[in-house]
């Protein structure tokens, strides 16, 4: 990878003369130099805000400290005063061992296991720099779990991209998923599901959430916080390059010349090519330092040596410092010499140091005397560890180079108190004439011939295909503990082997629904993240989110954004689920063209026996087939309407969150009482589209009796996609229990048919052989991708 | 007493774990090695686990080959201690020069995660003694760089001594030469294979349990009067 070459502040670095440096002294000697505030992405007031905090104008280290941590991505400045509804609508649950704001969310399984789980965007790297930028955002991830004292365990992601047969998707997505295969694979982490989507708006914004899953003993978790004067503060793993210097915010933050920027993750064409000479440089990963990084870390945490510990990501060495340091206290400061950071290019400064985003890097507070065992199990690893500082007591964060004194701030200032803005939010002009445009007036199909043809070309569309082109890149087995990984509903990974104690990981979003309405699409990502959970037999517990927007400088988008935001924590609410922690990622737009608003919602489950778990595959035939939930003829939004159709209007699914609820239980507790041979979650597609999955994962065809269809034939009945609804087969000789079971907890469930012989059958009007559907189902990957 | 089976781990080992699981499993005792102690701790045999050791950087097991458990491993291997080497345990034990051939990348040039059906060949070694001859079996295949290749003249010497351990039973998936899924050395005591039979050795976690024969049979031929 190139360096930014044009990095605006460059100070000399270690062959310049200390002189050469804009010390603090300097700073406040010369309180009129002029400094290059807006090429660092900060607006005029908020460099204003900078000299009111130091008393001073900043020195050029401090100015990129400021730069990076106020940056949208770090700071969260345009979304922060929102996301605050995810702890003030919090439902009331003693599962959160901590919550937003720390490195992850940690939640309690029972046991005294815990789980910490995130995900996170890596959006625009991943569409300049296709494998790296994927394959940094798994590692980015996976040293955020880390640092929370977990062992990782398992990783997701969620892709999108533009459509599936244009030139440039054939770019982007076979680099994306060779980069993920390359980092988790190396590191030896399974991965168990996820999402693949295709739609234009995402041409120029690929969608690149990752996720990880970590595990550890409640005693074992670790905050990011300094405490105890006289501790050392050291760094270990990677040395630091110039790899990605301010990513975070050179390009990304404010307005170049009233436009969006372009960031570490906030991309967009006209940032871009306006700003061509402030390309970001995307980072280089190397997966198997951070598998010695993971295991060396682990050790340290079992020894006891480790205080405290933060990840290096975005804005590295200078949100590590700041964050580590305001996380102990008002009274904790940190004494930091920047020279003795190790280097890969002896030319940086401090400001490039303090910016860099090299990879596979973290910083431990260690006491002084644990420091050599500390080093010794650094060394057993052979992972670099140097002491780069101490704590104080002085509340100050004050880094020198070769002596001289060129950073002292106050950490808070930095970490805790950027700006906030409460942008302005307008639903746009157009919204009310795309709900107005409704499916209803679409041809449908009437015909048992012409029905049984809408489901195989729904069943080969890029959106519904099979992603075994995708997932074989993936190693689904290392460590032994996955029950469940794609195509099933969720993940499911084993946490105890004595006592077959579990989690189910599930990630769901839908940009066509939330573009229908932000509220509803936010509020659908959740309800179907929750029922897959659910569809495995474990129990839903919590929930990350990743929330992909435009600008959020555009009203409208902010609109959008706030209604998902409200949405999303409404039905958290409702659902008793808490957000754990999450991610936002704005500026995924080309010019004046946002992406659809596309929150994409992670729910974690726990499995009280994973070998109770449910899948998706018709495992048997004779076993009687049942639809929970009540049919709607819900199509806007739908698969058919985008791919019939090239349609997108109208109002996506009612979302019934008490349904779902019912849902989640009865399969619950059918999966404990041994009721159930498979479910399946009903989503994209409908009904039809689960017939065909059950059918093709278990190697058994069903028939079917269609109840009677009042709005309209059978048609919406097989393709609306009316939310809280599973397809289940019953174990023979359970159906009276699990009739009584539904009965019970208010779930419809009407009895379809029997699983069974060699197709997929709609008695009384098509039928379709197991071999049909599947080369439907299995060519489109292939075809695009090689 | 049961047998003890040594698990090496090196920096880079990620498979090392499942390895001890299927050791236990099979009724052994898991005995972890590390790769930078030249010692073996007295097992009567020891697995090469899967993973990326050193970061197969340079080439897949090239490094590994020198780290300092192996100056006593590949003395006792040649001495007749039996070494199963599954995957980058494979091609560290081809870069030793315990086995011949070697492994590149697959002819796909992607990587593949997927479960696969070999057939046994060779049931005459302490690893593969518990399965038929023509025995089929799934095992899990997770590699980029998985396709055995040799020279003719190894090729039929290999054929012709038996030496071809397993075979897989459909295509080749990753242009593996003669569908060669693992081979042995002309002693049998010394065997490579690319799927992982530690992968599969219990069906809640894997294709099934036909695997775990790998490690029983070292189990049953090691254990002590």
């Amino acid at each position: 990878m190139t360096r930014s070459s044009k990095t605006p502040i460059r100070n000399g670095g270690g062959q310049a003369g200390p002189s050469a440096q804009d010390t603090v002294a300097r700073a406040s000697a010369t309180p009129g130099r002029a400094q290059p505030h807006a090429e660092l992405g900060l607006s005029g007031a908020e460099y204003q805000r900078i000299t009111e905090l130091l008393g001073r104008r900043p020195t050029d280290a401090e100015l990129a400290i400021y730069s990076v941590m106020w940056s949208e991505h770090c700071s969260y400045k345009s979304s922060r005063a929102h996301l605050r509804q995810f702890a003030d609508k919090a439902p009331p649950t003693t599962a959160l061992l901590a919550g937003i704001g720390q490195n992850a969310g940690v939640v309690d399984i029972g046991g005294g296991y815990a789980v910490t789980f995130k995900l996170e965007s890596h959006n625009h790297p991943s569409y300049v720099e296709p494998f790296q930028g994927a394959a940094t955002g798994v590692g980015g991830i996976v040293r955020d779990i880390l640092a929370m004292g977990a062992r990782p365990v398992a990783v997701m992601d969620s892709l999108r991209f533009g459509p599936a047969e244009a030139p440039d998707t054939r770019r982007v997505l076979p680099g994306v998923v060779a980069g993920i295969s390359f980092y988790g694979n190396c590191l030896g982490l399974p991965n168990i599901g996820g999402e693949l989507a295709f739609d234009s708006c995402y041409a120029g914004n690929p969608l690149v959430n990752a996720l990880c899953l970590g595990v550890m003993r409640h005693e074992d978790l670790k905050l990011a916080a300094a405490t105890g004067p006289g501790n050392k503060v050291v760094l270990l793993g990677s040395r630091t390059g110039p790899d990605g210097i301010g990513g975070a915010s050179v390009l990304a933050s404010a307005s170049f010349g009233g436009g969006g920027g372009v960031g570490e993750d906030e991309g967009g064409e006209a940032g871009r090519s306006r700003q061509a000479a402030k390309r970001p440089s995307v980072q280089v990963g190397d997966p198997f330092l951070e598998k010695l990084l993971v295991e060396c870390c682990l050790e340290l945490y079992a020894a006891g040596l480790v205080v405290g510990i933060q990840d290096l990501g975005a804005a590295g060495v200078a949100c590590a410092t700041t964050e580590l340091a305001a996380g102990g206290g008002p009274d904790v400061g940190m004494r930091v010499r920047l020279d003795s950071v190790p280097l890969r290019d002896a030319s940086l400064g401090p400001a490039e140091i303090l910016m860099s985003e090299s990879q596979e890097r973290m910083m431990a507070i260690v006491e002084p005397a644990g420091l050599e065992r500390f080093l010794g199990i650094c060394a057993k690893w052979d992972v670099q560890a140097t002491v780069i500082g101490d704590v104080t007591g002085t509340g100050r964060l004050k880094m020198t180079w070769h002596g001289e004194l060129v950073v002292d701030i106050p950490p808070g200032s930095a970490a805790d108190q950027g700006p906030v803005y409460l942008r302005p939010a307008e639903r746009p002009a157009w919204q009310a004439a795309l709900q107005a445009d409704d499916p209803a007036r679409l041809n449908r199909p009437g015909t048992g011939q012409e029905l049984r043809s809408t489901l195989l070309s729904l069943l080969s569309a890029p959106d519904a295909t099979d992603k075994t082109w995708v997932t074989e890149q993936y190693d689904r087995y290392v460590r032994g503990n996955t029950i469940l990984a794609q195509p099933a509903d969720a993940g499911l990974i084993r946490v105890d082997e004595g006592t077959f104690l579990g989690v189910a990981l599930a990630l769901d979003g839908n940009g066509r629904y939330s573009l229908l309405d932000p509220y509803a699409g936010a509020q659908l990502a959740l309800a179907e993240a929750y029922r897959n959970v659910a569809a495995t037999g474990a129990r839903p517990l919590a929930v990350t989110n990743c929330l992909n927007f435009g600008s959020p400088e555009d009203p409208a988008v902010m609109w959008q954004f706030t209604e998902a935001v409200r949405g999303l924590a409404d039905a958290c609410q409702v659902l008793g689920v808490p957000v754990t922690g999450g991610n936002v990622s704005f500026y995924n737009q080309t010019g004046d063209a946002a992406i659809h608003p596309t929150p994409v919602v992670g729910v974690l489950g726990v499995h009280d026996d994973v070998r109770r778990r449910l899948s998706t595959g018709f495992g048997r035939a004779g076993c009687r087939l049942v639809l929970l939930g009540r049919s709607k003829a819900e199509l806007g939004g739908s698969l058919w309407a985008r791919v019939a159709h090239r349609h997108l209007g109208g109002r996506p699914p009612a979302v019934d969150l008490a349904a779902e609820r019912a849902l989640a239980a009865v399969l619950a507790e059918a999966g404990r009482a041994g009721l159930l041979e498979s479910a399946h979650d009903l989503s994209d597609g409908g009904l039809a589209i689960a017939l065909a999955e059950c059918c093709l994962a278990g190697g058994q065809g069903c028939t079917v009796h269609l109840p009677g269809a009042p709005e309209g034939g059978v048609f919406p009945l097989l393709f609306g996609e009316s939310a809280a609804r599973a397809l289940v087969s019953v174990r023979p000789g359970a159906e009276a229990e699990f009739a009584a079971l539904c009965q019970g907890g208010g779930v419809p469930a009407a009895v379809l048919g029997v699983t069974g012989g060699a197709g997929l059958e709609i008695a009384g009007s098509f039928s379709v052989p197991l071999d049909e559907l599947a080369s439907a189902h299995g060519a489109t990957l292939p075809a695009l991708f090689g | 007493m049961t047998a003890r089976v040594g698990i090496i781990t090196f920096p880079g080992s990620l498979d090392d774990q499942d390895a001890v699981r299927a050791v236990r499993r099979a009724g052994g005792t898991a005995v972890p090695l590390w790769h930078g102690e030249r010692d073996l701790r007295g097992v009567d045999a020891v697995v090469l686990p899967g993973g990326f050791s050193y970061g197969d950087y340079l080439r897949c097991g090239a490094i590994a080959r020198f780290a300092p458990v192996m100056a006593e491993l590949v003395p006792a291997a040649r001495a007749g201690l039996p070494v199963l080497g599954v995957c980058n345990g494979f091609q560290i034990l081809c870069e030793a020069h315990l086995l011949p051939g070697a492994l590149t990348r697959n002819s796909g040039l992607r990587f593949i995660s997927r479960e696969v059906r070999v057939r046994m060949e060779n049931v005459g070694t302490p690893w593969t003694a518990d399965y038929a001859a023509g025995q089929e079996v799934t095992l899990v295949l997770k590699s980029g760089e998985g396709a055995y290749v040799a020279d003719p003249a190894t090729l039929s010497g290999l054929e012709a001594r038996g030496q071809v351990l397993a075979r897989y039973v459909a295509a080749s998936p990753n242009g593996s030469v003669s569908g060669i899924a693992g081979i042995c050395s002309e002693s049998g005591s010394v065997v490579g294979l690319m799927p992982h039979p530690e992968h599969a050795i219990d069906p809640l976690t894997g294709p099934g349990d036909e695997g775990l024969g790998f490690f029983t049979s070292a189990v049953r031929a090691l254990a002590p009067a």
